[in-house]
């Protein structure tokens, strides 16, 4: 697999994806600078987690805009991977790649713990090394990630299976009790329609070694590695 | 030319910070209110003279940057 992670100013998870994706790839990830029009031709393109731009004006509404972001847009409708985490997903929606909006946790506070996740669907490149009802545990770390859509948005990814993950607990109840911050429908994590785009809030990375307290994060960069080994 | 915009939520979204000032204002003792939303304003210096093209060009800034459509609504305000 050749992949690349997007580097903005504020990143600050490219080097734990660059880390995660070497141990899977058995070699260094591109890292592209934003500014930056083009990137070699690659498998997999990771918009990481990190507070681009300081959030200015709305959590990913600046970096949506950089000049790399055209050329992220443009392989996304080709049909290249991207995984954008956190910071990575409210980039992909400013960018109009996925539906709805992060808003501001409910609580109004900076959450930073592990969270339990339900896979909600095993169909895609990123969720295919999962068994669909399998509890996982990510850590998240995000001020801005309470997923709202309308109700129509929320239908059709509903109907069209495109729910990836869903804040739940550990024996997988997906009620209020389980989420951390306001999402609607516990929704933490979701796919395009092509399903070669996925924005998460949790960090998969950050639970991918066990030096971390972790592996569940893991399996997603092997099978991303195994997806395009053939 | 000086333009203005306002930048607040739909109705129907939540406003956890709005909420939040809400409740601080009741427990600073000022009675009665019965809402906070809470938005952004922005002002924009143009070099455009003609008021009608500084709304369009303003309301195409909005649609692809200021605002999130999504959940937000705009309102521009052209001085004279």
């Amino acid at each position: 697999m050749r992949a690349a992670v997007i580097v903005f100013p504020g990143s600050n998870c490219d080097r734990d994806v660059m880390v995660a994706l070497q141990q899977s790839m058995g070699r260094a990830p591109h890292m592209v600078w934003h500014r930056e029009t083009g990137m070699p031709e690659v498998d997999l393109i990771v918009v990481p987690g990190g507070f681009s731009y300081g959030d200015y004006l709305r959590s990913g509404a600046m970096a949506a805009h950089s000049p790399i972001m055209k050329e992220v847009v443009r392989r996304a409708n080709a049909g290249v991977a991207v995984l954008g985490i956190c910071n990575g997903f409210q980039i992909l929606t400013e960018a109009g790649l996925l539906p709805g909006v992060l808003m501001r946790n409910a609580g109004l506070k900076f959450i930073c713990r592990d969270v339990g996740l339900r896979v909600e669907t095993a169909d895609s490149l990123f969720t295919r090394p999962y068994r669909k009802g399998q509890v996982v545990r990510f850590p998240i770390a995000h001020n801005d990630g309470n997923y709202f859509a309308d109700e129509a948005t929320l239908k059709r990814l509903e109907d069209g299976d495109r729910i990836a993950f869903r804040y739940a607990s550990s024996d997988g109840k997906t009620d209020a009790a389980a989420n951390p911050n306001g999402s609607l429908r516990n929704i933490a994590g979701i796919l395009n329609e092509r399903r070669n785009v996925l924005g998460l809030m949790p960090h998969p990375e950050r639970l991918a070694d066990p030096e971390l307290g972790g592996t569940d994060g893991r399996p997603m960069f092997d099978g991303l590695v195994k997806a395009f080994a053939a | 030319m000086k333009v203005k915009v306002h930048v607040t939520l739909k109705s129907g979204v939540l406003d956890p910070q709005g909420k939040a000032v809400q409740h601080a204002l009741a427990s600073l003792g000022f009675a009665g209110v019965e809402g906070v939303r809470q938005g952004k304003y922005i002002e924009l210096e143009l070099a455009e003279k003609d008021p009608a093209k500084a709304r369009e060009a303003v309301d195409a800034m909005c649609r692809q940057l200021l605002a999130n459509t999504v959940i937000e609504n705009y309102a521009i305000d052209i001085a004279a």
